[in-house]
């Protein structure tokens, strides 16, 4: 298994509070190969701060514990920070929820694109422009030379995102983490930043964590599905048996969506059990 | 023959006069429920912000109950017309109690009996009495879209406008959330008007659908009609398809 | 026992469940005060404050002699046991007359506060909340007042009105309201367009209704903090028309009036200029110091 990118085993992130500590993820643990995996949950799963614990960007003053964590044979436990940020944006890296608050409003999205290349690659700043330009290619905007020298206000919200994977590749990162990448977007335009990351998974080989609320995005999207309550693991399996699933929560959450082709009197709730919890 | 619901016909509404609603007519018989689905600057909440009076630099008619709307809303109005928004976070006051909400409708329109109203509607949208006096900050985001749903009850309205009710909550309480307007709405009689941009959803609850794009209808059907995911209009294909989730070949023919 | 019982109340103050708007209310008050608590500078300030104020209501009680009364044969005396902060040039005890002087400093404040805050948080919402033509005649008005330096104006209007301590409020508010209609305007542009607005009026409330119950007390918070921070200003300001000689007129002990007559002094009698001085910088910091504290506490939510 020389393919694994990310081991994480009894993963724990933990807030203090007023009464004790909360804990906004409870020992998760996953691998992760040159695939897409899906980590699915409702708000407060506990699924992004999972991406955060893993880019070392929990907000103070959480804590992440984890027996073990690591990535490409490198034990990001104990690396300093100094490190985790150097590995960050290098090697892995995360697309946002909202391109416009991820983007420097006062630099054009071209600039950003060849400064963050300038950062990764010191040496080679003169094939900035160039390399910049080969991204934008990639994430397939027609005119690249044309859309360099936008101001990501002048961008439209599904190519912001696509900027954003172009800023993101151009580090040629092997792991990429996106949380709610088309959650912001309508429906049209979220199909072709999906289909920009299938082609970065299935074409150079990166590994891909798909942290969504929409289950059904996620089973036609990714190999793997993580399922996650309110911090906890309830189930993982292959998104093709996602039909069979085995948890009640798992099956709650596919038949509470209304359905084209189904009729409801009454759309389907379910009780959450706190046994699920412990 | 039975009087219009509403009535609206040939609205236009500009925005900074760019038109972001272009030409749109249609009519609801008294308890219909009748959907608007569209992508983000269809026009499709505008349209719900023209009829509630919101947005005012508008042309065309507007006939609720067959009166003719002016600039200005009524009281009258606002006992027969009343909206519920998207963003439960946005939509309740956050300085105001539950039980503050509730009373300022009672209070306006001058209705006695305001004890009794607000826990009939509190009741009537599942909330108990440990409710009544939170802040909106101690409620989650479907409690909340309840308080939001029972404001907009209390004045007993016969046409409810939904502005995507549910697309800011999660799956299983948008469930729950559904569930309740569904039956408030054929319990009273309501009549129905949902704006959203989920066509599964908006087939669920309504009986007619029409799909808005840049500002006008571009096909207008009973929701029965979508079932076998086929549709007469290309923009309208293209929302089916992409509502099964994520395709290759779907997303293949959409890149440029 | 007694702990039981604390602890009760604080569980009543603290439920997530209020049974009732008096406790509802009571739990929010509680949510503050333990947020301002916090951060202990506020409640220095606090401290600082409420001891100007105890001081301005127990003064006869505090003050050893009457701070008019003069006794020549005792002028200029040094910082001793019978004179704690020394005597003035009329031999009138320093310290009575600064303990009465917190009476005018709390005046002037108050009356200053209870004026301009109202007023500018009303006109800052009727402007914002209309927009178009009101709100430009409004501001540009705010803008004229804004565009003269404040000492400067208000020394043009206790000109114009005479010197005294009453022309001198009246003088210090007209020239200190803009500020708090330009906060209020900027907060009311944000709610005017919120859906509870919205809301509100499909409720068919009028714009009045709107604007007192609605949109003003989400600016009352920002008014509070600003006129708390203003107040250190007020003071000085005061203090610079009493200096002048065009705030309150002599015998009344003001802290300004008080610092002037100490000029002459001020490298012989050293104390005759300073006491005034430090009572003006602590109250000064204590109002700003407690303006902080509410800020911060009111911002958490």
């Amino acid at each position: 298994m020389s393919d694994i990118l990310l081991d994480v085993e009894d993963l724990r992130v933990r807030f203090p509070g007023l009464s004790g500590y909360t804990e906004a993820v409870r020992g998760l643990s996953f691998t992760l190969g040159r695939e897409r995996l899906g980590i699915v949950g409702e708000s407060g799963s506990g699924k992004s701060m999972t991406g955060r614990a893993i880019l070392d960007l929990v907000p103070p003053p959480g804590e992440v514990t984890a027996k073990r964590m690591a990535f490409m044979g490198l034990d990001l436990l104990s690396m300093p920070h100094r490190e985790r940020r150097a590995l960050r944006g290098a090697r892995m890296s995360m697309v946002m929820q909202d391109p416009k608050y991820s983007l420097n409003p006062v630099m054009t999205v071209g600039e950003q694109i060849a400064e963050t290349w300038r950062i990764h690659n010191p040496g080679e700043a003169g094939q900035a422009r160039e390399r910049a330009l080969a991204m934008l290619d990639a994430v397939r905007i027609r005119d690249p030379k044309h859309v360099y020298d936008l101001y990501p206000h002048e961008v439209s919200g599904g190519m912001g995102q696509r900027v954003m994977i172009a800023m993101v590749l151009v580090a040629d990162p092997d792991l990429i983490i996106a949380d709610e990448p088309t959650s912001a977007l309508d429906v049209t335009v979220s199909m072709q930043v999906l289909a920009i990351l299938d082609d970065l998974v299935s074409q150079r080989g990166l590994g891909l964590i798909f942290i969504s609320h929409d289950l059904d995005l996620v089973r036609s999207f990714c190999d793997r599905v993580i399922v996650m309550y309110g911090g906890a693991v309830m189930e993982t399996l292959n998104a093709r048996d996602l039909d069979h699933a085995q948890h009640a929560y798992t099956k709650g959450l596919l038949n509470c969506l209304p359905r084209l082709d189904r009729v409801d009197a009454n759309l389907p709730v379910f009780t959450r059990d706190p046994e699920w919890l412990k | 023959m039975t009087e219009k619901a509403l009535d609206v016909r040939d609205l236009v509404v500009r925005y900074s006069s760019r038109a972001v609603v272009d030409g749109v007519s249609f009519s609801l018989d008294p308890g219909d429920s009748f959907g608007i689905v569209g992508e983000s600057g269809s026009g499709k909440s505008t349209v719900l912000r023209a009829i509630a009076g919101l947005a005012t630099d508008r042309s065309g008619t507007i006939d609720v109950a067959g009166k003719r709307l002016g600039a200005k809303r009524d009281l009258a109005f606002c006992r027969l017309v009343q909206m519920v928004f998207q963003d439960p976070f946005g939509s309740l006051h956050p300085k105001q109690t539950v039980d503050r909400a509730l009373a300022e409708p009672i209070a306006i329109h001058g209705l006695g009996d305001g004890e009794r109203r607000i826990q009939e509607a509190l009741d009537a949208v599942g909330l108990g009495r440990g409710f009544r006096f939170r802040y909106p900050h101690q409620l989650s985001g479907g409690q909340r879209q309840r308080v939001a749903i029972a404001r907009a009850l209390i004045l007993e309205p016969k046409i409810l406008l939904l502005d995507e009710p549910t697309s800011a909550l999660d799956v299983s309480i948008q469930a729950e959330v559904l569930n309740l307007l569904k039956r408030l709405a054929a319990e009273r009689g309501m009549t129905m008007l949902l704006v959203s941009h989920n066509l599964a959803v908006v087939a669920h609850m309504c009986e007619r659908v029409a799909v808005m794009q840049s500002g006008v209808f571009v096909e207008e059907a009973p929701s029965s009609r979508f079932r076998s995911l086929k549709a007469e209009h290309p923009y309208t294909q293209t929302l089916l398809d992409a509502s099964g989730g994520f395709r290759r070949g779907l997303a293949a023919g959409l890149v440029g | 026992m007694r702990a039981a019982t604390s602890q009760s109340w604080r569980d009543w103050l603290l439920s997530e469940a209020p049974q009732s708007r008096a406790q509802a209310r009571a739990g929010q008050a509680y949510r503050r005060w333990r947020g301002f608590t916090e951060n202990w500078l506020g409640v220095v300030g606090l401290v600082i404050v409420l001891t100007l104020i105890g001081m301005a209501i127990f003064a006869p009680w505090i003050a050893p002699y009457d701070p008019l009364a003069q006794n020549l044969s005792q002028r200029l005396q040094p910082v001793s046991w019978q004179h704690w902060c020394g005597t003035d040039s009329l031999g009138r005890d320093i310290f009575s007359r600064i303990v009465y002087g917190s009476r005018v400093t709390l005046l002037i404040v108050g009356l200053v506060v209870v004026t301009v805050g109202p007023l500018g948080l009303i006109l800052g919402c009727v402007a914002g909340y209309y927009g178009g033509a009101v709100d430009r005649i409004l501001m540009r008005v705010t803008d004229i007042v804004l565009a003269f330096p404040k000492l400067i104006l208000a020394l043009a209007f206790v000109a114009a009105l005479g010197p005294g301590l009453e022309n001198a409020i009246i003088a210090i508010a007209i020239t200190s309201w803009p500020p708090y209609a330009r906060v209020a305007r900027t907060e009311t542009m944000v709610i005017r367009n919120s859906d509870y607005i919205a809301a509100a009026k499909l409720q068919g409330a009028s714009s009045l209704r709107i604007i007192m119950l609605h949109v003003v007390p989400l600016c009352v918070p920002s008014v509070i903090v600003r006129s708390t921070l203003d107040m250190a200003g007020v003071i000085l300001t005061a203090a610079g028309l009493g200096f002048l000689g065009l705030g309150a007129q002599p015998p009344t002990p003001e802290w300004g009036a008080m610092i002037a007559a100490g000029r002459e002094q001020i490298f012989d009698q050293w104390w005759v200029a300073t006491f005034p001085g430090l009572a003006i910088c602590i109250v000064a910091l204590g109002f700003n110091l407690l303006g902080d504290g509410v800020r911060d506490a009111l911002d958490a939510r």
